[in-house]
């Protein structure tokens, strides 16, 4: 087995499979913060396919893509949160 | 915030991130990137800093407000056009000085059109996000 058909075959079910997981907590998570949390992996997870394709069909233009993805993911995270702090200094008051 | 693992990361990531921006603006035009990208990247690590040490830190980055950025870009991106027209050229043919500087790559009034793009979506995004934050108090 090359390495293609190990991305191919075993890494990328892998990385589809916790993507479903992930989905099935994000629809079902009983909170807010676990929703977040959930479409963040979703997104690391997106991230992790994106380094795969770059690797399979070799274009490391991809990576960029990736790296700036990741990025967009940490600022969704931080501004959630920073609402959900904003929210709950809201109900203390 | 008050989260000093997330105020030393931004701290960490607004150079790193403004390099990044300008590296892709730079790599623009026949790869992929260009002034759209590199501004939304540039914005993001402002934006960064916005979240983990309030407004007016962002705010003292910028000698004046961020909507001057709008009609800087917008006639820079317009001198790049109107530059081909003393050559006798259409307006916005792309001019290309003929050896590459170093680093840079070459030069040629696309560069300056992208630069204008950057200095919009900058001025554009910073903006909107500020003007928002403002209001939702």
């Amino acid at each position: 087995m090359d390495l293609n058909s190990y991305l191919l075959f075993v890494v990328m079910p892998i990385l589809c499979f916790s993507l479903i997981l992930t989905f099935i907590r994000f629809m079902r998570g009983p909170t807010t913060a676990d929703r977040v949390i959930a479409l963040d992996l979703i997104i690391t997870t997106g991230v992790g396919i994106i380094a795969l394709f770059s690797i399979i069909y070799n274009h490391p233009a991809f990576l960029d893509v990736a790296m700036i993805l990741a990025l967009i993911a940490f600022l969704g995270t931080i501004a959630f949160s920073y609402y959900l702090i904003q929210e709950q200094n809201k109900r203390k008051k | 915030m008050k989260s000093t693992i997330f105020k030393v990361a931004a701290n960490y990531l607004l150079p790193l991130l403004l390099l990044f921006s300008v590296f892709v603006l730079l790599r623009g035009h026949y790869e992929s990137g260009g002034g759209f990208v590199g501004g939304l990247i540039a914005s993001i690590a402002f934006v960064l800093h916005f979240f983990a040490y309030g407004l007016e830190s962002a705010r003292s980055f910028f000698r004046f407000s961020t909507a001057t950025l709008i009609p800087i870009g917008l006639s820079i991106s317009l001198f790049s056009g109107i530059l081909p027209m003393f050559a006798g050229k259409p307006f916005m043919t792309s001019l290309w000085f003929k050896k590459p500087v170093a680093i840079i790559g070459s030069v040629g009034t696309p560069l300056f059109f992208d630069i204008g793009v950057y200095l919009i979506v900058v001025g554009v995004t910073l903006t909107i996000l500020f003007t928002i934050s403002e209001n939702v108090k």
